[in-house]
Order: structure tokens, then C-alpha cells, then sequence
């Protein structure tokens, strides 16, 4: 044990998560004043726009036009003009909460463990992915679309020759577009609904480049005995079954909001499907019914990463606010209406309803 | 095992146009013929929030949004055939068309993300909007207006099919 986290550490605002939603958190509480600990699970910060390959929508305000591993890099460079104020630990989880104290726990590598006392806690956890259940897929070969990503973006790594997606939302998409880029060959994206469910102009763009949409479609088996040789796939329309020729089975059926620290917490939690699972009930400035939590990004409903940046600025902003830093409460107007404007969409029609049901007036 | 060319959808809800639709329209036929360097078309006919179409437009030839989430539309009169939103557009939807380069032949510059990149001069295949090749394409120049890796490929094809190319493919 390290001798200097034997001692519970202080903090005015713990971040838990360090990627989109949390940098831009940090980042909007420093520049109120507040001191920041960031803490990031994985060996470095930017969470998944690290593997963001792609130029980002939105407007302006959100770096529409920009690329996400660079996004990641200007809410990094931000962070750095407030060197005093925001303090950033990487390869270090945060493992439990304890209500009677509030103390959490921390775990720095795979031997080093901390307590830390946080005035207040923002959650930026972000979501898991979703995988569905076949026969044979635990063979070698069969991926959930952020490892891939991972592999591919993050190591250089391709993953292999030929991959079947299955899942046709923006991730789907996206991922298939980036592994065409990187020389592999999509056979084919599989979708069970009769529509895609990502941005239409992301499917279009590969379809463009040859790759197949099977609408109505869901796999089955993986085939293969040491490895992936192909997939079994079936039409929900017609429930015929054929067999498609792939190395690489990689799935982007979807994904689950990470929040476990808030039921620790005693957060009033609701399961609302539109937002992928169980959410925290939270205000418009992002705070929960616990009132030293605040939640923002994936973790409080799946969503893009250009409104995680917004939630996680108010609720940076909200918890600083709290702790008696004087903000400029028209930005909490501006942020609104820039959420409300990236949620008037054909594509957010889901988000409104789910957040209908678990934001407090 | 099998491939899936044999069941290809090309649904407008798998990713596919079919036809002019709001937000996806031709330009005006007579302008178009006339307008040297070209002018731009969009297929973005779902409304998401998006507009560095507008943002990134230097001549106000793609109207100003009242709500991000707007279709883009397009005041051809201003359009000067730049390209800039080719190379800007995050769902590569822009294209520029044009029709002036000779007789028989017409320029397409379209966004280009992909290894190899062709060389001014070298021929490519054209792919319609499913990735099927419908003829061959000429490089004529390639730019990189942003200086951000995306390249707009002008690419000089055979008039007749202007409609249906969207995407190009390296050949050697």
C-alpha cells in the first residue's frame, strides 16, 4: 500500500470518468472555481472519442466538423489552463460508495486502493455494451463493436478479414465505415428492425462503398470450431436461414447506462427504455435525488457524445454552484437550449420521451 | 457459405436515395448547364442536428438553419461550385456537379476517406449509391481543402452518369 493514499484524500468534486461528458464537467467547474479530481479507469483520458475516427455533428458550439480523438484533445487542452484547480488519476476505478460516510473507494492499477471524500460527485461513467446471446459466441472472433474500435483505432490492430455487423444504429455504422477505411471487408450489417436506426447519411456512405443493409435480419449461430468461419443468419420477415461467409462476428446491438455507484447511493433510479436501461431520476441542471450527486452523459441515458459534453457542463457548473462558487446562471439557458436543439431531431424522438419520464420540473 | 450480394436492399430506409425528396433535390437544370465550376448537391433528408453545411458555406449559398436540425437547402444562385461543404459535410453528404468541363463529360468532386488514394489522371471505378460500378472515372485533381485527411476527388465522369455516381473506388 502506497503511504500517501493510506489517508482518506479530500476532493471539492469528484468526476468519476474521464471521457466526454466528464472532461467537459472538470472543465466547466474549474473555470467556476472549483477544485476538480477526474478520475479515469483506463490508461488515459477522452473515454470512447479516443477511437472517434469520424468528423463529429452538431453545431459549432458542439466541434461539428472535427474529428473525436481530436475533441478529446481540445477538452484536454481546456482542462490544462487550470492546472491548480483540476487534478486528473488514469488506471484508477472507483469501486464503491459508502452512504453513511460518504466515502468512496478507489482503486489505482490492481494493488493500489484509496478512500477519497468528495464534497460532491459527478457521474460520468458512460454505458456498457449490450451483446445478444447465440449459440457458439463465446468462439474467438466474436466482438462487441467497442473492442474493435479499440483494436483498430486505439492499437493499429485489425482485427481481421471479413466482418459480418450486426446492428445498424450510428456505432454499427460508424464502425463498419472506419473498418472498410481500414482494409477489411464489411459482408454485411444485419439490423432486426425494419429500419435503420442510425443517421441516414451513415448508412448511406457505406452503402455507397458496397455494404449490404439486411433489414429484418438477426444472427443466429456463429459458425466455426476454434474460431469464427462464418455466421448463421436468419430473416425475421420470412424466417428463412442461410449461412454468410465472415472471420468476424461484432456486435452494436445497443448499450447500457453504467450508474451502479447510485443505487450505492440511494438514488431514486427508474427503468425507462428509451434511455437504454435503469437511469437516475435527475433535475434539468443533472442532479439526482441524492443531492451531492449530479449524472451526465451515457451514464444518465444513451445518447451522442455532443450532448454528453453539454450535460457535463451543467452539471460541472450545477455542483460548483452548489459548493457557493459564483457561476453565471444564464450559461445554464444557454446549455438548455443547446440540448434542447440537439434533441429536436427525427432520430432524439426516443430521447425526449425517455427524458420526459425521468427529469424533474 | 454464402455472400449477401444477392439480397441487397435498396430501401430509402436502409441508406439508400431514391429520388429527389426534401432535403436530398437536383439543381435547377438551366443553371446547372451554365454554371462553370459546378454546383452542389445534397442528400441529406433526415432531419439531425447538424449544419457546418451552412457554417462552412463562404458564399451563403446553403440557407442559414432556423433550427439545426433543419433540411438544407440550397440558393444555387450563390452556389460557385467550392466544395468547401464536400470536405466539411460529417455525414459526407455534399457533392459538387459539373456540368461546363466538356461535351461529353462532367466533373464530381466527392469526398474521399479511403487508402489509395488515386493520383490526378488515374482511372477509378464510379459506384452508384450501392456500391455497384457503373463505369469508369477519371482523377483530375485531388484536393484538400481542410487539411484534415478528407480529400475531395474532382473526377471527371461521363455525363449521363451524373445521377447515379457517389463514390469512387482506387482500381490498381
Amino acid at each position: 500500500m502506497n503511504e500517501k493514499h493510506s489517508e482518506i484524500q479530500e476532493a471539492e468534486i469528484l468526476v468519476i470518468g474521464g471521457g466526454a461528458a466528464g472532461l467537459s464537467a472538470a472543465a466547466e467547474a474549474a473555470s467556476a472555481g472549483a477544485g476538480v479530481l477526474v478520475l479515469e479507469s483506463d490508461l488515459h483520458l477522452g473515454g470512447q472519442l479516443v477511437k472517434q475516427t469520424h468528423k463529429f455533428f452538431g453545431s459549432k458550439d458542439e466541434y461539428a466538423g472535427t474529428r473525436g480523438f481530436l475533441i478529446a484533445g481540445k477538452l484536454l487542452e481546456e482542462l490544462s489552463a487550470y492546472p491548480d484547480k483540476v487534478k486528473t488519476m488514469t488506471n484508477t476505478a472507483a469501486m464503491g460508495y459508502y452512504k453513511n460516510d460518504g466515502v468512496v473507494t478507489a482503486m489505482r492499477g490492481e494493488e493500489e486502493y484509496f478512500k477519497l471524500k468528495p464534497k460532491r460527485i459527478v457521474m460520468a461513467t458512460g454505458a456498457q455494451e449490450r451483446l445478444i446471446a447465440f449459440p457458439n459466441n463465446d468462439l474467438p472472433g466474436v466482438y462487441g463493436a467497442g473492442a474493435v474500435q479499440t483494436l483498430m483505432n486505439v492499437y493499429g490492430v485489425s482485427p481481421g478479414d471479413r466482418v459480418l455487423m450486426v446492428g445498424a444504429g450510428n456505432i454499427g455504422l460508424i464502425v463498419s465505415y472506419q473498418l472498410i477505411q481500414a482494409g477489411v471487408s464489411v459482408v454485411g450489417i444485419l439490423e432486426a428492425m425494419p429500419n435503420i436506426g442510425g443517421y441516414w447519411v451513415h448508412a448511406a456512405k457505406i452503402r455507397r462503398l458496397g455494404v449490404p443493409i439486411l433489414l429484418r435480419h438477426t444472427i443466429r449461430a456463429a459458425l466455426g470450431s476454434e474460431t469464427v468461419q462464418g455466421a448463421l443468419v436468419e430473416s425475421l420477415a420470412t424466417g428463412e436461414r442461410f449461412q454468410l461467409d465472415c472471420d468476424i462476428i461484432c456486435m452494436a446491438v445497443g448499450l447500457t447506462p453504467t450508474a451502479e455507484m447510485l443505487w450505492q447511493a440511494g438514488c431514486a433510479m427508474k427503468y425507462i427504455p428509451e434511455l437504454c436501461g435503469h437511469v437516475p431520476v435527475r433535475n434539468k441542471r443533472q442532479r439526482t435525488t441524492h443531492e451531492d450527486f449530479w449524472i451526465a452523459g451515457d451514464a444518465a441515458g444513451i445518447e451522442e457524445a455532443s450532448a454528453a459534453m453539454i450535460e457535463g457542463r451543467v452539471a460541472g457548473l450545477d455542483a460548483a454552484a452548489s459548493l457557493g462558487y459564483s457561476v453565471d446562471e444564464n450559461r445554464f439557458d444557454v446549455f438548455a437550449e443547446r440540448l434542447n436543439s440537439l434533441r429536436r431531431g427525427d432520430t432524439a424522438a426516443k430521447i425526449r420521451s425517455g427524458l420526459e419520464k425521468v427529469v424533474a420540473a | 457459405m454464402g455472400t449477401v450480394s444477392v439480397f441487397v436492399d435498396k430501401a430509402f430506409k436502409s441508406g439508400v436515395l431514391n429520388g429527389e425528396q426534401p432535403g436530398a433535390v437536383l439543381p435547377p437544370d438551366k443553371l446547372w448547364e451554365s454554371k462553370k465550376n459546378g454546383l452542389v448537391i445534397i442528400e441529406c433528408p433526415q432531419r439531425i442536428p447538424c449544419n457546418p453545411c451552412n457554417t462552412s458555406c463562404p458564399a451563403g449559398a446553403v440557407k442559414p438553419f432556423e433550427d439545426i436540425n433543419d433540411l438544407p437547402s440550397v440558393d444555387y444562385a450563390k452556389c460557385t461550385g467550392c466544395a468547401l461543404c464536400v470536405a466539411t459535410c460529417p455525414g459526407l453528404a455534399c457533392f459538387v456537379v459539373d456540368l461546363s468541363f466538356s461535351n461529353e463529360r462532367a466533373l464530381i468532386k466527392l469526398p474521399y476517406e479511403m487508402l489509395p488514394l488515386p493520383d490526378p489522371g488515374d482511372e477509378v471505378e464510379c459506384l452508384d449509391r450501392v456500391g455497384e460500378a457503373v463505369g469508369p472515372g477519371r482523377v483530375e485533381a485531388v484536393l484538400e481543402p481542410l487539411k484534415d485527411s478528407t480529400k475531395v476527388l474532382v473526377v471527371s465522369v461521363k455525363k449521363n452518369l451524373i445521377l447515379d455516381v457517389r463514390a469512387v473506388r482506387a482500381v490498381n
